[in-house]
């Protein structure tokens, strides 16, 4: 987006609206999933609609955001059927409707529709449609090895996001509240610390270590908090990680539960990537099952489990779904939540029938089980392979290091970029792994977040990318990186 | 949060939720929800939206046999304007192509042009609401100017917010007039008590109230928000709800390009519009729009930077908010049946908004203004002595009590007035018009019913 400068308008001082007098949170949230890199990304992209020529070819390779339906990802069959008719039911009255339509289509959105008064066009109860809550209850009941799930305690959502800033409008009462939050973390986090006045307390990710989560070093961060007056009011914890790729282990997690329970922090687990696993060996282990399976020792634990379809191998991003589970809240809170939820009335109902087919897909047996599953198998073959193929060519250049994407979407190599570069970054006033960012964007066309965008441990820099660009196009990626990252070290190797 | 409070789906809506699970016949004209009720949606735009879901089916026959070849042709059309399709995040705005049909369908409403680049759609246009207070509310001196009775979206948003709400009060017997004098006023006393007063709110049609304003009335709103160097937000969701001819619906935006001059290049003004209203109704799938007028770009900025933080509107919402503004044309295959489904649908509300305004006025002690727009019926009720007393005893608001009592007696589920606000020692409550015709005499006649058993248990 271009932001003109209107000169009349800007001539004004005392304008009733202005950076002068707009909220301070407002001012201070930061979101750079989508700030400056990008936004001069779709300037580049508005001058090449114009025909202008740049050096790299004809495209803007966005690189920078989990987006896979924008890159070519094909949605699943199943769902979007389903969708269809829920949305035009007319066409069931077709007489050839099951020619055009498999069986277990049909039945599906029948059932959705004769549960939802007003199907997709009405407003459904604030925490969501019943039939809904009860397809992800039962879904989440069968991926935690049949440990029940109760409808009551879900909460549909327009996408994870806003269950994010849901729970964290609960939590915080003011800023000596404090929210422990991995770095790096998907931004949201940061940003929504910021509109509501809370604060962020850092726990740093091993990176060394496959960006291990380290229990002493939150426990660390929590007593100093607490020594300064602070409440930590909850720990958030993103498995599979965002920006990290990195999948916990169960006994990492068990510890996790333990650690929340002994300090009173309520659990936040982001777990929108559990369907986005890619090496053997790692597998994904809810944090509700893992609790549940403590036993007594994790009775108390408060837990928020936040999951989406904008992600796994469905990736329906623009839809904007998802759900919240919530375990242990008191009643009283709950009654908090509900009422919170019911002013926005409620998410938009394509995306909780989206979400519900989610959490119960065809089974094995169903018309369109063959297919479906098909469908999931080469997407996650795929994924895999990209993975592999970018932190392969990431870990091939000059002084960048990347762990492994066990799982998400992202891979998050390190950058060791020569003095030169680094005074270059100062004088143009940004750090330094913003400015590789932009000369990568000038000169290649790939958008990228850079590092300081996540947060990162002091003097290290990094940069996100996807692992989403189509096969087919995943070798020019890398060809184009490759050749101006060698290119760039060479020009601030040599100045001094 | 703990003192936010939302009535439309408070304590009556949860006590008609747990009878109804009890077994009883809930009639909910609580809320909005006109599909919810049974109105069908319209034709086309649901064909669209179908194969825009799915846009396999546009390679098969049978469907490209079903389907009329404009609704096709737009579904195809439709998928260019959200690259990925509908599967994908879009601008954080939403999609480019969109809303320059946002913004040509509103300099044809209007005669005069709109800027695509300073229009923002959202998941319904409470988002965008709460939005913009968000921008305008620092701390609790920053107040804002909202019509008594109100849509409580903006009590509970400010309250969130941690902002003020400064009343200016709509005048029942006037037709739910508004008094510039009594708006500078309260700004006068806003600003005695420290309060820097950020903006003014008003909503046309009302919500409760139902009242059209006339467009001498939205040029004084104008002019006086321009004074006093107010934020104006229209709240514009229910223009095409209007059911008499001698207030036709007017935007705010029209009426400011009309005034011309500084203030038409100075008055900041924000317009809300949405999908779930008119006679569209799809409030479940969430889609609206605000246009922002003389906005600061840096804080267009900010407002940008805000809505990148959730990615994107949800896309069948941009759809519909699509489909809403950029329609069939004469001439095209679905435009006769657009355009009677539309008139059926109109024809009707017209027709519920007369039958409850009746219905109310027969009522003892029950004065009732005429439904002129939006989607409501906002009755005065005047209850004896006897009930004010029992309400006391039962520790509830009067109105609360008497909508508490309607309810158990026939399971028709209101919202008291004290959810919306009222003139103190007035009582309301809010009704909808959206029972289907079949049924809207039954719940007149039940309704009835209570009333005279109410007021004569409470003589």
């Amino acid at each position: 987006m271009t932001v003109s400068t209107d000169e009349a308008l800007a001539k004004s001082d005392a304008f009733p609206l202005s950076e002068k007098n707009i909220s301070a949170q407002v001012r201070a949230a930061q979101y750079a999933v989508r700030g400056e890199i990008v936004i001069r990304a779709g300037e580049l992209e508005e001058e090449l609609k114009k025909g202008k020529k740049l050096p790299y070819g004809d495209s803007i390779l966005y690189c920078n955001i989990g987006n896979p339906q924008q890159l070519g990802q094909v949605p699943i069959t199943f769902f979007r059927q389903v969708l269809a008719l829920c949305d035009y039911p007319e066409m069931m009255a077709n007489p050839h409707a099951d020619k055009i339509f498999p069986k277990d289509v049909l039945k599906r959105a029948k059932e959705y529709l004769a549960a939802i008064p007003g199907g997709t066009g009405a407003y459904t109860s604030s925490q969501g449609a019943p039939i809904c809550r009860e397809h992800v209850a039962a879904g989440i009941t069968h991926r935690d090895h049949g440990i029940k799930s109760d409808p009551g305690n879900i909460f549909m959502s327009d996408g994870a996001s806003q269950s994010v800033h849901t729970i964290l409008r609960m939590l915080l009462r003011g800023t000596q509240d404090a929210v422990l939050t991995p770095i790096p973390q998907y931004p949201l986090y940061s940003a929504a610390l910021a509109l509501y006045n809370g604060t962020l307390l850092p726990y740093y990710l091993d990176e060394q270590n496959q960006w291990a989560l380290r229990l002493d070093e939150c426990k660390s961060q929590v007593d100093k908090a607490r020594s300064e007056g602070q409440n930590v009011r909850a720990l958030i914890v993103i498995n599979p990680g965002n920006p990290t790729g990195s999948v916990l282990s169960e006994e990492n997690q068990k510890e996790i539960v333990k650690f929340c329970v002994r300090e009173s922090l309520v659990l936040l687990a982001d777990e929108v990537y559990q369907d986005n696993i890619y090496i053997a060996g790692k597998t994904f282990h809810s944090f509700k099952r893992v609790a549940v399976e403590l036993g007594k020792e994790a009775e108390q634990l408060v837990l928020v489990s936040m999951h989406s379809i904008s992600k796994g191998f469905y990736g329906e991003c623009g839809r904007r779904g998802g759900y919240m589970e919530i375990i242990n809240l008191p009643a009283d809170v709950k009654a908090q939540l509900i009422k919170l939820s019911s002013i926005n009335l409620c998410s938009n109902v394509n995306g909780q029938i989206c979400t519900a087919m989610m959490m119960n897909p065809p089974k094995e047996g169903e018309e369109s089980y063959e297919l479906f599953a098909k469908e999931r198998q080469g997407l996650l073959d795929s994924l895999k392979r990209r993975a592999k193929l970018l932190v392969t060519a990431l870990n091939k250049l000059e002084g960048v290091t990347c762990n492994e994407a066990e799982g998400a979407l992202y891979a998050m190599p390190q950058l060791k970029l020569p003095a030169g570069a680094a005074k270059a970054a100062e004088e143009s006033g940004k750090p330094v792994d913003f400015f590789y960012c932009k000369a990568l964007l000038e000169s290649t066309g790939i958008v990228t977040v850079p590092g300081s965008g996540f947060k990162q441990a002091e003097n290290t820099y990094h940069f996100r990318t996807t692992i989403l660009p189509p096969e087919d196009q995943i070798e020019e990626v890398t060809e184009r990186l490759s050749k101006f990252h060698a290119e760039f070290m060479k020009k601030y190797s040599n100045s001094s | 949060m703990r003192s936010t409070v939302y009535a439309v789906r408070g304590e009556l809506m949860q006590r008609g939720e747990e009878l109804r699970k009890a077994g009883r016949e809930i009639i909910f004209t609580n809320i909005g929800n006109p599909q919810a009720l049974g109105q069908k949606p319209l034709s086309f735009n649901r064909q669209v939206q179908a194969l825009v879901n799915a846009p396999f089916l546009l390679e098969n026959e049978r469907i490209i046999a079903e389907f009329p070849e404009d609704a096709i042709a737009r579904a195809r059309e439709m998928l260019t304007k959200l690259p990925g399709g509908v599967g994908a995040y879009q601008d954080s705005r939403g999609s480019p192509a969109i809303r320059q049909e946002i913004a040509d369908f509103l300099q044809h409403r209007d005669g005069y042009p709109s800027n695509a680049e300073h229009i923002f759609m959202t998941d319904g246009a409470s988002p965008a609401v709460r939005m913009c207070l968000q921008a305008l509310i620092r701390d609790s001196r920053d107040a804002i100017l909202v019509p008594i009775p109100q849509y409580p979206l903006y009590s509970a948003s400010i309250q969130l917010l941690g902002g003020s709400l400064l009343p200016y009060h709509l005048k029942e017997e006037s037709g739910w007039s508004m008094n510039v004098e009594d708006l500078r006023n309260q700004v006068r006393l806003g600003r005695d008590n420290g309060m820097a007063v950020r903006a003014l709110v008003f909503i046309n049609p009302g919500n409760p109230t139902g009242q059209c304003l006339s467009y001498q009335n939205l040029k004084d709103l104008i002019e006086f928000a321009a004074e006093e160097k107010l934020v104006l937000m229209a709240d514009e969701v229910y223009q095409t709800n209007i059911y008499q001819d001698e207030l036709p619906f007017v935007s705010a935006k029209r009426v400011l390009r009309d005034i011309g001059g500084s203030v038409a290049d100075e008055l900041e003004l924000i317009s809300f519009h949405t999908i779930s209203k008119g006679v569209i109704g799809e409030c479940g799938l969430r889609g609206g729009y605000m246009e922002l007028v003389n906005i600061h770009p840096e804080v267009i900025g900010e407002m940008y930077k805000i809505a990148s933080i959730n990615l994107s509107p949800n896309t069948m919402g941009q759809v519909s908010i699509s489909l809403m503004v950029n329609e069939p044309k004469p001439g095209d295959t679905s435009y006769e049946k657009h355009v009677e489904e539309k008139g059926t649908t109109l024809a009707s509300l017209i027709r519920r908004a007369h039958i409850m305004t009746d219905g109310f006025n027969k009522l003892e002690g029950v004065t009732c203004n005429f439904t002129e727009g939006a989607m409501y019926s906002f009755p005065r009720i005047r209850l004896p002595p006897k009930a004010i007393q029992a309400a006391k005893e039962a520790g509830k608001p009067a109105d609360t009590f008497y909508c508490l009592a309607l309810l158990e007696a026939t399971g028709i589920s209101t919202v008291p007035g004290s959810g919306f606000g009222q003139e103190e020692g007035t009582l309301h409550l809010r009704t909808t018009i959206l029972p289907p015709e079949n049924s809207i005499k039954e719940v007149i006649a039940r309704l009835t019913k209570f009333h005279e058993e109410f007021m004569d248990k409470y003589r």
